[in-house]
């Protein structure tokens, strides 16, 4: 018997797992994927909101502030990227201005600090690139950029260093509340791969939220996968934009951001259409018609020929359009974490912190006494170099696989490359490599480290090279070998 | 640190690097380190297996790993130090003049070094699809159309048994040969262009003798399939490139190759503050295709994408006499740089030459000037001025974007203008 199943195994669900491995009992997260990070966590703004624009009173308002101060000591803590660079909404008009003025109340009634009307002279300032268009800003100095792969799988390694157990491939298909002789309540999870006991179900299942609730409650609730596309650019425009850049719904529509990442691309989107296929993460022309317009009305020589990639990402939207939290009043021990759309991924870690204290109280847990709540990020042989390059130069001497760089646009070195499969919770496939330690995230978009990257997995993971996934399940990179290797 | 002094620093180790290096030693530089990221020298020839390298130079057929030996033992025989699994990770010049590399490979950990000249010959990378923005979903089965080359041919694995190409470069032209002789089926061949970005020989040889067929104004404007790719549509485009609705037809197939244009790599010369062109995307260079930064040279596809190594490894031939010669006089005199050039002007369709400048005191007998047309021209003159005389003319039949030209600029001539202003290479009628 489990004291508590994670179902989904993307920031929230790594968060609460996080959260919860603070207390002593039997955890386990269920993803139905092959690795952590594979659905609405990878495909985002990556950006931590102050948390002004959520409606005052809501959920998300209370959650996105809470999250966002907590953000800047994780990242210390459990070594992943973050930055505080701040953000801008951007008037585009002088009708505009009100709107902001609205939003700057709105935030300072949710606790957010710093909240500053600026003109357009300050805004030239803050973001010498601006176009021609707006004509002032809302300056939120607490806003920030985050690796949305590097939080969650900081989440998750240091969830299963203190002893949270993870099942990938493992898609949930039932649940059933049962009691047993003594009439102590539990569930039933069912999975393809057998079943498990739990006392409490933790639903963080993003897109998928709303048909494990309707399994388990009578009060339904309905999410809508609202897909964004998104275009990124190449490293080399990093600094063109320091802020992330908001536009105030307005005459031009909703507006789209621009944001420099914490790794020093700059990031556009996203669009937003509602959709059918929670799996319909493709892209479309009008989405990237849309985006260049709308970049437009903030910046006038934004270079977007320096795309390197495109994708797609879907929201959780709830109709109601707030987060769902909590133990689910006709489901007693279902505790739901539904309706994760923006800000979700700035309110992750408060949602963890309180969903696990929620259970713990539930089932009166006591606090873990082993737990460390610390983890060394992954090894970085640039960050080494500019710190002491001859402490580097010794390393590499001892460890020469640091030496050997195998992604060249990114500079990852094979040894960076077997950490992130050798790591708890390593990667399995390409892309996992990729969420991990970025190789392949460059300009040539793999092309030329991906087979260097296909013998590396399959030498650590002790399988065939046919059998390398881009991203688990059937997604082979090759089909076979050339005239099948004779002999 | 300790920091390494050469004379001459050459980064990379294909076609250009190589050429470069043996050049350099015959024009007498002894000092001289090529710096190579990969673990052989000879660069992407090594995966080129076909035949067709090698006609200018050696007036024989080679494959690219025979041509690039030919590099390699001219490298040997005069004893040029290189060092692979070395990668350049920055390079800056001081106000010394001296130019400061920063590599890291195994055995030395990080490595700094310091030369008078530097030869600037990384190469070049696939656009991949990012870059072009098609639409779809990102399964697994999309390969640049190099990256599938590197499977089949050095790893020995096949990328894929239903094979649609988007773009008529080179190698994906060479691709569509090739996985069809591994057994693929290879349904089509679309570009989005009017005109194909390869050689004629190459659409005959890979396409026309394999019943492979070429859509012109094509393009990919869906990919389907979530985990690996299952299909993808082609549509016809207009003349402004844009999908003409209802010509959409689905293509059942497990692959998708890009062939759709090389980039130079030329990040580290950004970094050295090397202006670029925005044409090429490689360096701005004069006669002696050094840079705007004094002392720093650049050949073959980081200057500008080429056809034809024969034509990479000549240029290279002449950064590294270059280079040379400014070493030999660096303490003596500084380089003007670019400074003081008489610039080339186009019209009638060039988009670029290569150089872009000229210091006619600078050239020995003869220059070559290559450029590239941005369409497909017929029954043209393509005309070099000196001074608004006509001082060399040749016909050409057909002009093509996938074609390099070129024209010469000899010293004859140039001595008949011993007062240069202006050098102009007009395409005309006729």
């Amino acid at each position: 018997m489990y004291d508590a199943v994670i179902i989904g195994a993307g920031i929230t669900g790594c968060a609460v797992a996080r959260f919860l491995s603070g207390y002593e009992g039997r955890f386990c997260v269920m993803e139905r994927s092959e690795d952590v990070c594979t659905g609405t966590s990878k495909a985002n703004s990556a950006i931590i909101h102050a948390g002004f624009d959520a409606e005052h009173g809501s959920l998300m308002a209370r959650y996105n502030l809470k999250g966002c101060r907590m953000y800047p000591k994780l990242a210390e803590e459990l070594g992943f990227d973050y930055r505080n660079n701040g953000s801008l909404v951007l008037a585009l008009s002088e009708e505009d201005i009100p709107k902001l003025e609205a939003l700057k109340e709105n935030g300072i009634k949710n606790g957010v600090e710093g909240l500053e009307i600026v003109d357009r002279a300050r805004l030239k300032e803050l973001e010498p690139s601006i176009g021609h268009i707006p004509v002032a800003a809302l300056y939120a100095p607490t806003a920030g950029i985050v690796c949305p792969f590097g939080a969650t799988i900081a989440f998750a390694e240091n969830a299963y260093t203190n002893g949270v157990e993870f099942r990938f491939d493992t898609e949930v298909k039932g649940l059933t509340p049962r009691e047993d002789e003594k009439g102590e309540k539990y569930w039933v999870v069912q999975t393809a791969q057998g079943s498990v006991r739990t006392r409490a179900v933790i639903n963080a299942a993003g897109v998928y939220a709303d048909i494990l609730h309707n399994m388990v409650s009578g009060r339904k609730i309905h999410i809508t996968p609202r897909r964004g596309d998104y275009i990124l650019l190449d490293r080399r425009t990093g600094g063109y934009v320091k802020h992330t850049v908001f536009q105030v719904p307005g005459k031009f529509g909703k507006g789209v951001l621009v944001s420099p990442t914490v790794h020093g691309n700059t990031i556009v989107g996203p669009t937003a259409e509602d959709i059918e296929d929670r799996e319909g993460v493709d892209t479309t022309s009008e989405g990237f018609a849309d985006l260049m317009e709308k970049a437009g009305f903030a910046f006038d020589d934004l270079p977007l020929r320096e795309a390197i990639t495109s994708f797609a990402g879907l929201r959780a939207h709830e109709d109601r359009h707030d987060f769902i939290l909590g133990e689910v009043e006709d489901a007693p021990g279902f505790f739901d974490c539904a309706g994760i759309e923006s800000p979700g991924l700035s309110a992750a870690p408060a949602i963890g912190e309180e969903i696990a204290g929620e259970v713990a109280k539930k089932l009166s847990l006591a606090v873990n006494p082993s737990f460390n709540g610390k983890r060394e990020g992954f090894f970085d042989p640039k960050k080494e170099m500019i710190k002491d390059p001859d402490a580097l130069s010794r390393m590499i001497q001892e460890k020469p696989e640091y030496g050997r760089i195998v992604c060249r646009c990114e500079q990852i070195s094979e040894g960076e490359i077997r950490d992130a499969i050798r790591r708890p919770l390593g990667a399995k496939s390409l892309d996992g490599v990729k969420r991990r330690v970025r190789a392949g995230m460059g300009r040539c978009q793999s092309g030329f480290c991906s087979p260097k990257i296909m013998d590396i997995l399959a030498e650590e993971l002790g399988v065939d090279v046919a059998d390398i996934t881009k991203s688990g399940g059937g997604s082979k990179v090759i089909v076979g070998f050339v005239k099948d290797r004779i002999g | 640190m300790d920091k390494l002094q050469y004379n001459l620093i050459i980064i990379g180790g294909g076609p250009a690097g190589l050429s470069a290096a043996s050049a350099a030693y015959d024009a007498g530089e002894r000092s001289i380190l090529v710096l190579e990221r990969d673990t052989r020298l000879g660069g992407i020839l090594n995966q080129c297996i076909h035949n067709g390298f090698g006609l200018h130079t050696f007036q024989e057929e080679l494959t690219g790993p025979e041509y690039a030996q030919r590099y390699i033992d001219f490298l040997m025989e005069r004893g040029i130090a290189y060092k692979s699994d070395t990668m350049v990770v920055s390079v800056s010049a001081g106000e010394d003049g001296m130019k400061e590399v920063a590599a890291v490979n195994e055995a030395d950990g990080l490595l700094l070094l310091q030369c008078k000249a530097l030869i600037l010959a990384m190469g070049c990378r696939e656009r991949s699809r990012g870059a072009l923005n098609i639409p779809g979903f990102r399964p697994a089965g999309i390969f640049s159309a190099g990256t599938a080359q590197r499977l089949v041919n050095i790893e020995g694995y096949l990328p894929g048994r239903k094979v649609v190409i988007l773009g008529s470069g080179d190698i994906g032209l060479i691709m569509a040969r090739r996985m069809t002789l591994e057994g693929a089926k290879v349904l089509v061949c679309a570009e989005l262009m009017p005109y194909s970005g390869g050689l004629k020989r190459n659409i005959v040889q890979c396409l026309d003798d394999f019943d492979i067929p070429l859509k012109l104004s094509h393009t990919v404007v869906r990919i389907e399939g979530k985990e690996r790719v299952e299909g993808v549509v082609i549509a016809e485009v207009g003349p402004d490139r844009k999908p003409i609705p209802g010509t959409e037809e689905h293509y059942e197939c497990d692959t998708l190759l890009l062939s759709v244009g090389l980039i130079p790599e030329n990040e580290l010369s950004i970094g050295l503050g090397v202006k670029m062109s925005t044409v090429t995307n490689g360096p701005i260079v004069n006669e002696s295709l050094e840079t705007s930064v004094p002392g720093v040279f650049a050949a073959g596809n980081v200057l500008h994408v080429h056809d034809l190594v024969d034509y990479v490894s000549e240029e290279a031939n002449l950064a590294g006499r270059s280079a040379a010669a400014y070493i030999s006089s660096f303490e003596k005199e500084s380089s003007s740089g670019q400074t003081d050039r008489i610039p080339i002007a186009v019209s009638g369709g060039i988009r670029y030459t290569v150089p872009a400048c000229v210091d006619p005191g600078k050239i020995a007998d003869w220059l070559k000037i290559r450029f590239r047309v941005g369409e497909i021209l017929r029954n043209r003159k393509v005309v070099l001025y000196l001074d608004g005389e006509k001082a060399m003319s040749k016909r050409r039949h057909v002009m093509a974007p996938g074609e390099m030209e070129e024209i010469l600029l000899t010293k004859k001539e140039l001595n008949r203008h011993p007062d240069l202003k202006s050098i102009e290479i007009k395409v005309e009628e006729g």
